[in-house]
């Protein structure tokens, strides 16, 4: 019945296309799927909510849908939740709603899909799927170089798709399982000599849709230039496809990651640092948020390190816990940041940090929300993101016995700077942006706070992080408890 | 009824068409097309009838087989044909611009029947399972296909692109013919079936070289690389039913006897690795060339030409790497990758003959707008687009990705990395369309003509391609897989 999730949006994108009222229709949809998200991640149950069938004997692939495990779960969870955010603030341009709300609405329906596929070719095909509203979208509505920007990401995510592409069917055709479904994939093996190849091809491949360095240039453009439900899903969202798919695969290749484990550690500390110090630089605050999304995927691959200097899930416990609650964390809080930005871009006209100052008087509740965004972005505890970024670290030094330090935990030790330099950028925007005096776009006499349709998603979204923060078994639960039986269920050819 | 009669019939139905063509009044000449579309569609509903052969008919068995390789293309030629037809309707009006004389259908009624002669050239092409028959019925179409091509007389793109596929097309088959006689010199048979039993260490040079001379004409054929050079210019010159006809039934033909002539040379120990290696260059060639050089394009109609020279080399990889096995074999890859381009590239080209009928330009420009003047034509082009792009959930995703997955399987390692580098600029150059569609604007904002056939035509090919996205088992059952 999951197949409800993915319909609910691409029924409504289609209802707004003949002629429905937009508005309406996706706020339902969105408000129903997060409402039937929720409910589903936290309640379940396989047999109700598994649906497999076959759409092609040779190559044997299915469309089966369901929670593989607790990750599909908490991602999903994370789906729903940016999603109802994105089209509850959204601001949708006059006489554009035909393809703003479907657009948004397929981008969800994309990335609700791949992480309900329990079928490594349904993953990676809804995850293109969601791609190609989002160009669309960038390219037609979105602000300042947005053409460019819109180019860029097309370009650079069509490229690493098919890297991945070509890593998948190298992955299948290597591990000689029957089908293409997740559990016979995970349950084959693969010849060593052939892990190295395809783990190559993964990390390049996944990594340029996470936006690793040095294949990150396209995410911060293309985040500022983008419609902000845009940027909110595909921060929030669609990035962790990639993170996803690099530890849903991992226990196929785990011997041929281990030859690029140093190669690996030394981008995603250019990730922290490098894109951190880019970070500081920024004069705006939309590109110094796309830039904080690129540096933060460095600690989740931090964990990604770990487990693989570990060998195994097992070996590691700490380290898929630790990257998924943080993929769900910063889901979360980029896009509270990218959805509040808009609003100050919609109140003031401009995000340049110069023009902007003393907002906190006229608008007290954007400031704490947007305060509250960035202090989880930084990692204060109490919200989501240091229990994630907590358990990075922890993970990086699992496997240490005292004695010299190993590459990771070299790793994890310079990457602690990291949360050194989020703060940095973090606070000194927050005080350019809400602090000081007030120019004349920005004092109390121009603009008020904002209003429900943004308070009531900025809420939902600052609850979950608050929840999860102080209270990170919600989710880690989810990922303990063991991985149901696959379905057995066989629908008609 | 015996399969044979499936080609009667349609060359009976284009003679007597012929004959009455010169009866009607000029603007009854759409009835010939009309006719003719029956005519194809009642051979469609035989095709399903038909019986295999008597046994004892010798000397049809010799010539002509029947197998489900036989059946599907058959049936793919004559889809194609009636495609071809309706697009010739919703084209006619350019096309009596430049006929006899100029604004009356006068002359366009032979444009119809010359397609069904074609037809039946194409639909024997695949039970030829012998040199000598294979030869007379590709010359049958290729003869047809020179007249079709320079039909336009009054046009000089047309004229130009009917002397430059003349002149090729003459070369060609003279290789073709010299091939055949070194293969009929080494081996004493033109029958492809016993060609394979002759091979032997003292005459595999002689019958390689004969193989070589063969491949280039059907390179020449089917669009790949080094033969491709006619490609570009004759598909911008012709008329866009023949182009559409060329770039599909034609090709299709091309590989459907090139598995025929292949199959015996590549299945044999002795030679049959230096004959992967042949077509593994070819294949790789063609796929770096086509996708390359499409890149900077600005005609649709031109760069539809180079996407199917891409699409020929993309066809060639599972060629190359023959797998007869029991799982999935390269045969039933290509019949797959060939229905799937069936449906996206005459979907391309009815939209650009929506095109040009409204703005009387095949450029890329031409598009731009689309997206305010017609909400739906867009939105389909853009599946469509996606769709040769080789998007996952539409069906141009799924031949792509078959054709890879044996090249991988069979090892091709160098044209597997063309070929992804081909995809990679495919994405650039199709995505043009998209860009011209949505982020430009037009000078006219008037609605945008559409005949509803091509709509319904258009909608139907449209359809079909989001359907086989997400299912594409029902192709498996028509190439009996």
């Amino acid at each position: 019945m999951s197949i409800i999730l993915i319909l609910i949006p691409i029924l409504a994108a289609i209802a707004i296309l003949i002629g429905g009222k937009a508005k309406p229709i996706a706020l339902g949809a969105a408000t129903l799927n997060l409402i039937l998200g929720l409910g589903s991640a936290f309640s379940f149950d396989h047999s109700v909510w598994g649906l497999t069938l076959q759409v092609l004997s040779e190559p044997n692939i299915h469309l089966s849908l369901g929670f593989y495990d607790g990750m599909s779960m908490i991602m999903v969870a994370l789906s729903v939740l940016v999603l109802f955010a994105a089209v509850m603030s959204g601001k949708c341009p006059e006489g554009r709603e035909k393809l703003w709300y479907p657009s948004i609405l397929l981008i969800a329906a994309g990335g609700i899909g791949a992480f309900l596929s329990r079928d490594l070719f349904f993953f990676y095909a809804f995850h293109e799927l969601a791609l190609i509203p989002t160009f669309l979208m960038i390219g037609m509505l979105g602000s300042g170089e947005r053409k460019e920007a819109a180019w860029k990401i097309t370009i650079y995510l069509a490229l690493g798709s098919i890297i991945l592409l070509a890593g998948l069917i190298w992955l299948v055709a290597a591990s000689g399982a029957e089908t293409w479904l997740f559990e016979d994939l995970l349950a084959s093996t693969i010849d060593p000599s052939a892990q190295k190849g395809i783990a190559a091809l993964l990390i390049v491949g996944f990594g340029v849709l996470i936006s690793l360095f040095p294949f990150h240039s396209w995410a911060a453009p293309a985040y500022a230039s983008a419609p902000a439900p845009v940027a909110m899903l595909h921060a929030g969202v669609l990035k962790k496809f990639g993170l996803y798919g690099l530890i849903r695969l991992y226990p196929m290749v785990s011997d041929g990651m281990q030859a690029w484990l140093g190669v690996l550690i030394v981008l995603l500390l250019c990730n922290i640092l490098w894109i951190g110090y880019v970070t500081i630089n920024q004069k705006r605050l939309d590109m110094m948020l796309g830039n904080s999304s690129v540096m933060h995927m460095g600690y989740i691959f931090l964990a990604f390190a770990a487990l693989i200097e570990a060998g195994s899930f097992a070996a590691n416990p700490l380290a898929k816990p630790a990257a998924v609650l943080l993929m769900f964390a910063h889901g979360v809080s980029i896009a509270l940041l990218f959805m509040l930005t808009d609003t100050i871009r919609r109140k003031t006209g401009t995000v340049e940090l110069a023009e902007l100052g003393g907002l906190a008087k006229a608008a007290p509740r954007l400031a704490f929300l947007f305060g509250l965004g960035a202090m989880a972005s930084i990692g204060l505890p109490g919200l989501a993101n240091f229990s994630g970024e907590v358990l990075v670290f922890l993970s990086g030094f699992h496997a240490y016995e005292g004695g010299g330090l190993g590459p990771v935990q070299i790793a994890t030790v310079l990457a602690l700077w990291g949360v050194v330099i989020s703060a940095v950028y973090m606070l000194r925007a927050f005080r350019q942006t809400f602090h000081g005096p007030a120019v004349s776009h920005t004092d109390s006499n121009h603009l008020k706070d904002f209003g429900p349709f943004c308070q009531i998603p900025a809420a939902v979204l600052a609850v979950a992080l608050l929840i999860v923060g102080l209270f990170p078994n919600s989710l880690l639960n989810l990922l303990k408890s063991p991985e149901a039986p696959a379905p057995t269920e066989q629908a008609a050819e | 009824m015996s399969a044979y009669w499936l080609e009667i019939i349609v060359l009976l139905g284009g003679l007597v068409l012929l004959l009455v063509e010169a009866f009607l009044a000029p603007k009854q000449k759409h009835m010939i097309a009309s006719s003719a579309i029956f005519v194809l569609v009642l051979t469609l509903i035989c095709l399903f009838l038909v019986q295999p052969f008597n046994v004892d008919n010798k000397e049809m068995t010799r010539f002509y087989a029947w197998d489900p390789s036989a059946k599907f293309f058959k049936g793919f030629t004559i889809v194609a044909t009636i495609l071809t037809m309706l697009l010739a309707l919703d084209y006619r009006r350019i096309l009596s611009k430049f006929t006899a004389n100029p604004d009356s259908e006068d002359g366009t009624g032979e444009y119809y029947c010359l397609f069904l002669f074609a037809c039946a050239g194409m639909m024997w092409m695949a039970s030829a399972k012998d040199l000598v028959s294979l030869f007379v019925s590709l010359e049958l179409t290729t003869i047809t296909s020179y007249i079709l091509v320079g039909f336009m007389r009054r046009n000089v793109g047309s004229l130009e692109a009917g002397v430059k596929f003349l002149i090729l097309g003459a070369l060609s088959t003279g290789f073709l013919v010299y091939g055949i006689s070194w293969i009929y010199g080494a081996t004493g048979t033109t029958d492809l079936a016993l060609i394979g039993e002759q091979i032997t260490k003292e005459n595999s040079t002689y019958l390689l070289f004969g193989l070589a001379l063969i491949l280039i004409s059907l390179a020449f054929k089917v669009g790949a690389v080094p033969m491709h050079l006619w490609i570009p210019d004759v598909y911008q010159g012709a008329p866009t039913p023949t182009t559409a006809f060329l770039s599909i039934a034609s090709k299709a033909s091309g590989f459907v006897i090139a598995i025929r002539v292949i199959e015996p040379f590549i299945t044999d120990e002795l030679i049959g690795s230096k004959v992967v290696t042949i077509l593994a260059v070819l294949a790789g060639a063609t796929l770096l060339l086509g996708n390359l050089a499409a890149i900077p394009q600005t005609n649709f109609k031109r760069l539809l030409a180079y996407s199917s020279i891409a699409n020929a080399g993309f066809i060639l990889l599972p060629l190359a790497a023959w797998d007869a096995g029991n799982d999935l074999t390269s045969k039933e890859v290509i019949a797959f990758y060939l229905a799937i381009y069936l449906i996206m590239t005459f979907a391309a080209f009815f939209i650009l003959t929506v095109i040009h009928r409204n703005t009387g330009s095949d450029e890329i420009s031409a598009f731009e707008g689309l997206g305010d003047r017609h909400p739906a034509l867009a939105f389909m082009t853009a599946v469509i687009i996606g769709a040769l792009a080789g998007l996952p959930l539409t069906a141009g995703f799924w031949g792509k990705f078959l054709a890879f997955k044996m090249a991988v399987s069979g090892g091709l390692w160098i044209p597997v990395i063309l070929g992804f580098i081909g995809v990679a600029a495919g994405f650039y150059y199709y995505f043009q369309i998209i860009r011209a569609m949505y982020w430009r604007n037009s000078l006219e904002d008037a609605p945008l003509k559409i005949r509803p056939l091509s709509f319904w035509v258009i909608v139907v090919l449209t359809s079909l391609v989001g359907i086989l996205g997400l299912w594409p088992q029902p192709i498996y059952w028509l190439i009996g897989a």
